[in-house]
């Protein structure tokens, strides 16, 4: 199959958004009748080079070539007319009308003048039936599942004869069976001879539908390989990769603490038993001691961001309890998690997070002045003496309290959002991904500022990406995979290798998950069986 | 100085003044008596003064409406909520069998204020509770609530002999007209209330990014609650003020488009539709410039024929004036002049 010409090849690709460089200079290729996948950790490039392919971008550099010419695409439309379909994680068609009308929508063939219903509906009865799919094209898109609905959206893109099909994560919402139906689908497509471009957060399905990978990282990349020539764990490691070690002295700090005071260790601060919820996460224990760091370790969409999304109430759990010092407690939103003094400081800095046209420092007291009720202002002078004593500590630029929060970096919105979490004294400080996308120097300052708050008693949930900035500041690591934990280790000396091969490790082990590591395993996580319902909320 | 300019041009209140001042001399070449105030018996006249008067029921309004706009909100349903408190307050009025003591009146006044609270937290729980598109949930009262205010007056036009109903509308305190007053207080009240307390800073963190003020602990379903609420609090005023100004309830006239004028007189003053940061005192100035407009209509002797192109017209004026794009163009020349200015200050 290598032999034959590339359908889609893309040489030395760049795109640059205002201050970054999202693409550097990105090779990809497209076989037919080949399903490639595309890898990487958040903010890698994927959708940027998937957007690239679909002339959603325009490209700053590099040419694409499709067949045999180049060709340069000036919007999504010219792309689809090239012969290159994309059906998206959410699906875009409409509920309301029948199956026929969306797989024929805007391409019905007319007789008069006026749409020809009867040719519409057998022609997108002989594209089900070219997927060997058994839906009724008079029903209504909208009574379906996601799954069914996902395979129209194929059967659409089939219509137009396409060369190329992309499928950006049309599993995420999917269960087992729905997932096998999907791949007899993409197989027989593939025997067709369409190319197809597969992204998904699942290693196991990766390896089993991808015929090749092209990793990406940090814009960059990193290689293409044959998905049967590269492990499991140096495919992990090469979408990871390591950052040199810049803070040896933190990490013996930290250490110290792991080894001495066993007594203060075990003053549990938070217990949570089989928390979890359907479609998201599947149950999971986790206590936190007081002043631990517990690391949460896990490739994006492994579920680490929903369990410290249930534990800050974000969302709610629809099973098992939290414990806070030996007391259950119901932590059912954001408000009570927050009168509990736990805060939960989210991946999604610009969405959930900052409040783009309030100033710095109404940013920093948001938090606490919503939990005194807005009869009880904080006098002027406190929000004052607060927002510069955080700007001071943190190092927030510029040093203006008035200067709108949506005008700084992304590093200073990162410290304005850890100031405004800091300002409610948290008991418990839930840090999802709070070193993405900022710089070095940022990054440092964050993480020795999570040391000194453990010092000082309070317990950190710590979520990254990057697996030595988690072991440089854990006590303690649970590891996630497809939804589920996979083990909970004592940090004495855990190695990143050891990590990757645990967040790695196939479906096989599925059963023991701990036994791998040398260390101490989960409870296993209770049954959890394929829920359709739950799957497709 | 020109860093004083550059500030004054770049203030959201810049061009609704600028308009307001052009309204107001081209009413002094028309009518060169416009700026006299004089007194007689006792009370202030003048075109100022009417101006005032005339603007308090849409001015009273547009403090709701503000709020609710900064909250991502509207609330369509202010004229028909005016309408049905008038209603309610003649209709109580002429049941009662002393129509001219003034324990009648506040009786009135009061039963009208409560039932539109109950309207308002009606909104509220459309909007809140079962998450209904604001404009979609306040249409439903501004249809109904006609229909209710026309039940209420069983179709007829209700006259009311109430010489402190009157009072309400058209009277005279300490020289000034009351409408003037009641709308005074009630804006000093929605600004120390918003401004004094922290209310105005988690209303527009809402408005702003609902998602990052949920989690941050900003209860919003209760402050949505609350700015319908205080809202349709807001139409009731105003419509015991318009309905005792003609001392009359008409279930289909009072307050007709008024939510319109209220919408407006908030976006000339600079609050963005799309929720967010306000300014009361631009709902003030915007809804002067609606006012002014009105009466420049008659000192001016536009044909009524056209009184409504020519609102048109200005209100095209000031939207075109506040555009993104004419902002754009005016930053440009707003640095070049901050620019000049720090060459100034740099070379004294």
């Amino acid at each position: 199959m290598t032999d034959t010409a590339p359908v889609v090849e893309m040489r030395g690709i760049s795109i640059e958004f205002p201050g970054v460089k999202a693409l550097d200079g990105v090779d990809f290729r497209m076989f037919a009748g080949e399903v490639h996948s595309l890898m990487g950790e958040n903010g890698a490039g994927k959708s940027t080079l998937i957007k690239a392919l679909t002339g959603v971008y325009g490209i700053d550099g590099g040419t694409i070539v499709l067949g045999s010419e180049e060709v340069s695409f000036s919007g999504p439309a010219q792309a689809q007319a090239a012969g290159i379909s994309t059906v998206y994680q959410e699906v875009n068609l409409l509920p309301n009308l029948s199956v026929a009308e969306n797989i024929m929508l805007g391409r019905e063939p007319r007789r008069f003048g006026s749409i020809d219903w009867r040719a519409t509906r057998r022609r997108a009865a002989e594209l089900l039936a070219g997927l060997n799919l058994e839906i009724d094209p008079t029903s209504l898109l909208g009574d379906h599942s996601l799954a069914v609905q996902q395979l129209v959206a194929i059967a659409r893109a089939m219509d137009i004869n396409a060369r190329v099909l992309i499928l950006d994560e049309p599993t995420s919402s999917l269960d087992a069976d729905e997932v096998a139906e999907l791949f007899r689908v993409i197989r027989s497509l593939k025997e067709q001879g369409v190319a197809i471009l597969f992204v998904s957060h699942f290693l196991d399905q990766v390896y089993e539908i991808a015929d090749r990978l092209t990793v990406l990282r940090n814009g960059r990349l990193v290689g293409e390989y044959r998905t049967e020539e590269i492990l499991r764990i140096d495919l992990v490691q090469k979408m990871i990769g390591k950052e040199l070690a810049s803070l040896d002295d933190l990490e013996k700090r930290s250490r110290a603490v792991v080894e001495g005071d066993e007594d203060a260790r075990a003053a549990r601060f938070l217990d949570a038993e089989g928390i979890g919820r359907k479609g998201k996460v599947q149950p999971v224990d986790l206590p936190i001691a007081e002043g631990e760091v517990v690391g949460l370790a896990g490739l994006l969409g492994s579920g680490r961001t929903e369990v410290a999304r249930l534990i800050g109430g974000i969302d709610r759990p629809d099973s098992g309890s939290i414990e806070l010092r030996g007391d259950g407690v119901k932590l059912r939103t954001p408000r009570q998690a927050i009168a509990h003094r736990i805060a939960y400081s989210s991946e999604n800095r610009r969405d959930e997070g900052i409040v783009g046209d309030l100033s710095v420092r109404d940013n920093i007291v948001l938090a606490l002045q919503a939990d005194r009720g807005w009869f009880r202002p904080i006098p002027k002078k406190r929000q004052e003496e607060l927002a510069q004593s955080y700007i001071q500590a943190l190092n927030i630029r510029p040093a203006d309290p008035n200067a709108l929060v949506r005008n700084l970096s992304g590093g200073n919105q990162q410290k304005v959002l850890l100031a405004r979490w800091l300002a409610i004294a948290p008991r418990l400080l839930i840090l999802d991904e709070p070193t993405r996308g900022i710089d070095i120097g940022a990054k440092a300052e964050i993480q020795k500022l999570v040391v000194n708050l453990a010092e000082n008693g309070m317990s950190v949930l710590f979520i990254s990406a990057e697996l030595e900035e988690v072991l440089r500041l854990s006590h303690r690591v649970a590891v996630m995979r497809d939804r589920r934990m996979v083990a909970d280790l004592v940090n004495d000396g855990l190695g990143v290798e050891e990590l990757m091969a645990l967040i790695a490790e196939g479906s096989g082990d599925e059963d023991n998950p701990g036994e791998a590591a040398s260390a101490s395993p989960t409870p296993p996580a209770g049954p959890a069986p394929a829920d359709p319902e739950g799957a497709l909320r | 100085m020109s860093a004083l300019l550059a500030r004054i041009v770049g203030s959201r209140l810049f061009w609704p003044i600028v308009m307001l001042f052009v309204l107001f001399v081209v009413n002094l070449i028309a009518f060169p008596g416009f700026f006299s105030i004089t007194i007689k018996d006792g009370h202030l006249f003048g075109s100022l003064i009417d101006i005032l008067r005339n603007g308090a029921p849409t001015l009273i309004i547009a403090v709701g409406m503000t709020l609710v706009i900064a909250t991502r909100g509207i609330d369509l349903s202010v004229g028909a909520v005016a309408a049905i408190s008038g209603a309610v307050a003649c209709a109580i009025i002429l049941g009662s069998p002393n129509p001219g003591s003034p324990a009648t009146v506040a009786v009135a006044v009061l039963v009208a204020i409560g039932i539109s609270l109950v309207l308002g937290v009606w909104n509220g729980f459309l909007v809140a509770v079962l998450g209904i598109q604001p404009i979609i949930a306040t249409l439903i009262l501004m249809t109904a609530g006609r229909g209710v205010a026309m039940l209420i007056t069983e179709g007829q036009i209700l006259t009311v002999n109430s010489p402190p109903f009157k009072m309400l509308g058209s009277g005279f305190w300490l020289g000034l007209p009351v409408a003037v007053i009641i709308a005074a207080v009630l804006f000093a009240a929605a600004a120390l209330l918003t401004r004094r307390t922290a209310l105005g800073m988690l209303i527009e963190s809402v408005g702003i990014n609902p998602e990052a003020s949920r989690q941050a602990g900003v209860r919003a379903r209760g402050l949505l609650f609350g700015v319908y609420t205080f809202c349709a609090f807001c139409a009731a005023i105003a419509g015991v003020i318009l309905t005792a100004n003609t001392a009359a309830a008409d279930a289909n006239n009072t307050g007709l488009f008024i939510e319109l004028d209220a919408i407006l007189a908030v976006v000339i003053g600079g609050t963005s539709l799309a929720g967010g940061r306000y300014s009361l005192a631009g709902t003030l100035v915007g809804a002067l410039v609606i006012q002014t407009l009105v009466t420049t209509v008659y000192t001016v002797g536009i044909p009524p024929i056209a009184t409504m192109v020519f609102k048109a017209a200005v209100v095209t004026i000031v939207c075109i004036l506040q555009s993104p794009r004419t902002n754009q163009a005016l930053g440009s020349f707003r640095r070049s002049l901050a620019v000049r200015a720090g060459k100034g200050a740099a070379a004294s």
